[in-house]
C-alpha cells in the first residue's frame, strides 16, 4: 500500500511539474515554427524589397510589408488614444467612486465586454458603425482605419481597465487617509496621490492593451478596407488601411504550402510574435521593478 | 491658475467626478447597446428551423446546425487539452515551484502565450499542427491550437484560485498524515475548485468565440453534413458569422443577424455561468 502511493505520487508529481514547463515549450515552439516557416522568406525576397511600400503579392510580387506595418500602427494608435483614458477612466470610476452595488454591476459588464467575440463587434461595424461614419463625417466609404480604431479601442478598454482597476485598489487604504486628514478632495487624492501610486500598475494596463489592440484581426480584417497603402500623416486614419494581422488572416487561406507568399506571410507573423514579446517583456518588467521598489520602501 | 485650482477645488472635484463617471458610462452603454441591439434584430430570424436546419441556397437560407455544432465539438475538443494541463500548470506553480529562475520564466512564457495575436496562433497550429504532424484542416488540429491560446487564462485564474486557499489547510492535512498529493486532490483543489471553475468557463468561452486560430486550422466554409470524426473540418459559429457578413453576396440581413445572436448567447450564457459560480463561491466561502 505504502509503496504504490509513493510510486503514484512519484509520478503525478513528475506530471505536475511537466504540466508546470509547458508554458515555456510552447513559447519554444510556437517561435520555432514561425522561425522555420518565415525566415525562407528573407532568402527569397531581398531585404529591400521587403521592406518597401508596396504590398502587391498576387501580382509583381511585391512583398514590401512597410503598409502594413503602418496600417497596424495607425490602428492601434487610434484604438490607444480611445482606450487609454476611457479604460483608466472606467478603473478609477470602479475603484474610487463608484458605491459599492455599481461596482458590483460595472466589473461583470466590462468583464463581458472583454468576452464578445470580435467577429461580433466586427459585423456590427459593418452593418452599423461604418455607414454611420460615412454619413456622420462624409467620407467616400466608412471602412476606415478610424472605425477600426473605434472598435479596437472598445476591445482593448476591459484589459486596461481589469488591469489598471487591480493596480489601484492595491494602493494602501493609508495613503487615501493621509491625503484627506491633511484636507486634500477626494478628487486631488485620487488624482496626486492615487493615480501616482499605481503609476507602474496603470502603465502595465495601457502596455497590455496597446499589446491586444495590435494583435486583434477579425475586427480590423472586417471594417478598415485593407487598402494596403502606407499610412504616414493623420488623414491616413479616415482612410482604408490593411493591418499585419488582417493581411495574414485574408491570404494565408489561398496561398500555396512552401510558396513565398507563404513565407512572408510566415514572416509577418514572426514580427507580430516579437512585438508582443517585447510588450509583454517591457510590461512585466515595470511590474517587476514596481515590485522591488515597494519591498524596498516596505522594509 | 494654480491659485484658481485651490480655490475652486470643490468645483474641480464635481467636475472630475462627473468626467470620470461619463467616461464609465461611455464605456458601458455600448456595450449593453451592442447585446441589446443584436438581441432585438437577430430575435427574427430566430426559429426551429434555423437551430435545426442545414444552410442551403448557398446559404443564403435553412438554418445554422453544422455551424452550432461545430463550434459545440470545438469548444469540448479545447477543453479536453487545455482543462487538465491548466489546471496542472496551476498546481505546480501554486503548490510545488519554487521561487527561482526557472519559474520567473515559466511565469514571463504564461503572460507572453497570453498576448501572442490570436492570427499567430492560427499560423503555428497550420505550421504545427496541419502540416508538420499531418492532422490536416481538422477539428483536432483547431482544438489544439484554441488549447494552447486557452492555456494562459486557466493557468493564470486557477493558480489565483488555488492560492486563495489558506495555508493553515495544507499544514493540518500533512500533519495528519496525509502526502502532499493527497492534500492537494482532497482538500486544496476541492476549496479551489469554484475558483478554477470560472477560470476554465471564462477560458473557453473566448475560445469558442475565436475566428482567427481556427481560420487555416480546421474552419470550413461550407459542410453539407456534420463531421464525422475529428479529423474532419468543421463549420464553427464565429467564422461562419465572418463569412456570411463578407464573402457571402445578397446573404440576407436576418440571417446574419440571427447567427450573431446565436453565438452571443453561446458566449454570454457561458460568461454569465461563471460570474454566478464565482459570486455563489465568494458568498459561501468561510474563510
Amino acid at each position: 500500500m505504502e509503496k504504490t502511493l509513493n510510486w503514484r505520487e512519484y509520478i503525478i508529481t513528475r506530471l505536475i511539474k511537466a504540466s508546470g514547463y509547458s508554458a515555456i515549450i510552447f513559447v519554444l515552439l510556437i517561435f520555432f515554427f514561425l522561425l522555420r516557416e518565415g525566415v525562407p522568406a528573407l532568402a527569397e525576397v531581398p531585404l529591400s524589397a521587403l521592406f518597401s511600400v508596396r504590398w502587391y503579392p498576387i501580382e509583381g510580387d511585391n512583398f514590401g510589408i512597410l503598409p502594413l506595418l503602418t496600417g497596424s500602427l495607425i490602428v492601434t494608435l487610434g484604438a490607444a488614444i480611445i482606450a487609454i483614458p476611457f479604460g483608466i477612466g472606467t478603473a478609477v470610476y470602479i475603484s474610487e467612486i463608484a458605491p459599492r452595488w455599481m461596482r458590483e454591476i460595472l466589473k461583470p459588464l466590462v468583464e463581458l465586454l472583454g468576452g464578445l467575440p470580435s467577429v461580433v463587434l466586427g459585423f456590427l461595424g459593418i452593418l452599423v458603425l461604418a455607414p454611420f461614419l460615412r454619413r456622420f463625417l462624409d467620407l467616400p466609404t466608412g471602412l476606415t482605419a478610424f472605425t477600426g480604431s473605434l472598435l479596437l479601442g472598445g476591445i482593448a478598454v476591459p484589459t486596461v481597465v481589469s488591469v489598471a482597476e487591480d493596480a489601484l485598489d492595491a494602493v494602501p487604504r493609508a495613503y487615501r487617509e493621509g491625503a484627506w486628514a491633511l484636507g486634500a478632495t477626494r478628487w486631488q487624492t485620487i488624482w496626486r496621490v492615487t493615480l501616482p501610486a499605481a503609476r507602474s500598475g496603470v502603465l502595465t494596463a495601457v502596455m497590455l492593451g496597446i499589446g491586444r489592440a495590435i494583435g486583434e484581426t477579425m475586427t480590423v480584417m472586417m471594417v478598415t478596407g485593407n487598402a494596403p497603402v502606407l499610412a504616414l500623416s493623420l488623414s491616413s486614419l479616415f482612410s482604408p488601411v490593411r493591418t499585419m494581422t488582417a493581411t495574414i488572416a485574408a491570404e494565408m487561406g489561398e496561398v500555396s504550402n512552401g510558396s513565398t507568399h507563404y513565407h512572408v506571410l510566415f514572416f509577418i507573423g514572426m514580427v507580430l510574435f516579437l512585438i508582443s514579446l517585447g510588450v509583454n517583456i517591457a510590461a512585466s518588467s515595470v511590474v517587476f521593478r514596481a515590485k522591488k521598489r515597494a519591498e524596498r520602501i516596505l522594509s | 491658475m494654480k491659485r484658481l485650482f485651490t480655490l475652486n477645488r470643490h468645483l474641480t472635484e464635481r467636475l472630475g467626478f462627473s468626467l470620470i463617471t461619463l467616461m464609465a458610462v461611455l464605456t458601458v452603454v455600448p456595450i449593453i447597446g451592442t447585446v441589446i441591439y443584436i438581441l432585438a434584430q437577430g430575435g427574427h430570424a430566430i426559429s426551429w428551423e434555423f437551430l435545426s436546419g442545414f444552410p442551403h441556397d448557398g446559404m443564403r437560407a435553412g438554418g445554422i446546425l453544422p455551424a452550432i455544432i461545430g463550434t459545440f465539438y470545438l469548444t469540448i475538443g479545447t477543453a479536453i487539452f487545455s482543462v487538465p494541463l491548466g489546471i496542472a500548470a496551476a498546481i505546480y506553480l501554486s503548490e510545488y515551484a519554487a521561487d527561482n529562475r526557472w519559474t520567473r520564466l515559466i511565469r514571463i512564457s504564461i503572460i507572453n502565450l497570453a498576448g501572442i495575436p490570436s492570427v499567430v496562433y492560427g499560423l503555428f497550429g497550420l505550421g504545427l499542427f496541419v502540416l508538420f504532424l499531418r492532422f490536416g484542416t481538422s477539428i483536432l488540429a483547431a482544438s489544439l491550437t484554441l488549447s494552447i491560446m486557452t492555456l494562459p487564462v486557466i493557468i493564470s485564474t486557477s493558480e489565483e484560485a488555488l492560492r486563495a486557499v489558506p495555508q493553515s489547510f495544507r499544514t493540518v492535512s500533512i500533519s495528519l498524515g496525509a502526502t502532499r498529493w493527497q492534500t492537494i486532490r482532497r482538500i486544496v483543489l476541492k476549496e479551489a475548485l469554484p475558483g478554477i471553475l470560472t477560470g476554465v468557463i471564462l477560458g473557453l468561452e473566448r475560445a469558442a468565440g475565436e475566428t482567427a486560430p481556427i481560420l487555416f486550422t480546421g474552419a470550413a466554409f461550407f459542410l453539407p453534413r456534420l463531421p464525422h470524426s475529428p479529423l474532419d473540418a468543421t463549420m464553427a459559429l464565429p467564422y461562419h458569422l465572418f463569412v456570411i457578413s463578407t464573402q457571402v453576396p445578397n446573404m440576407p440581413i436576418q440571417i446574419q443577424y440571427g447567427t450573431a445572436l446565436v453565438l452571443l448567447v453561446f458566449v454570454l450564457t457561458m460568461n454569465v455561468i461563471a460570474t454566478v459560480i464565482r459570486s455563489r463561491a465568494r458568498a459561501r466561502r468561510q474563510w
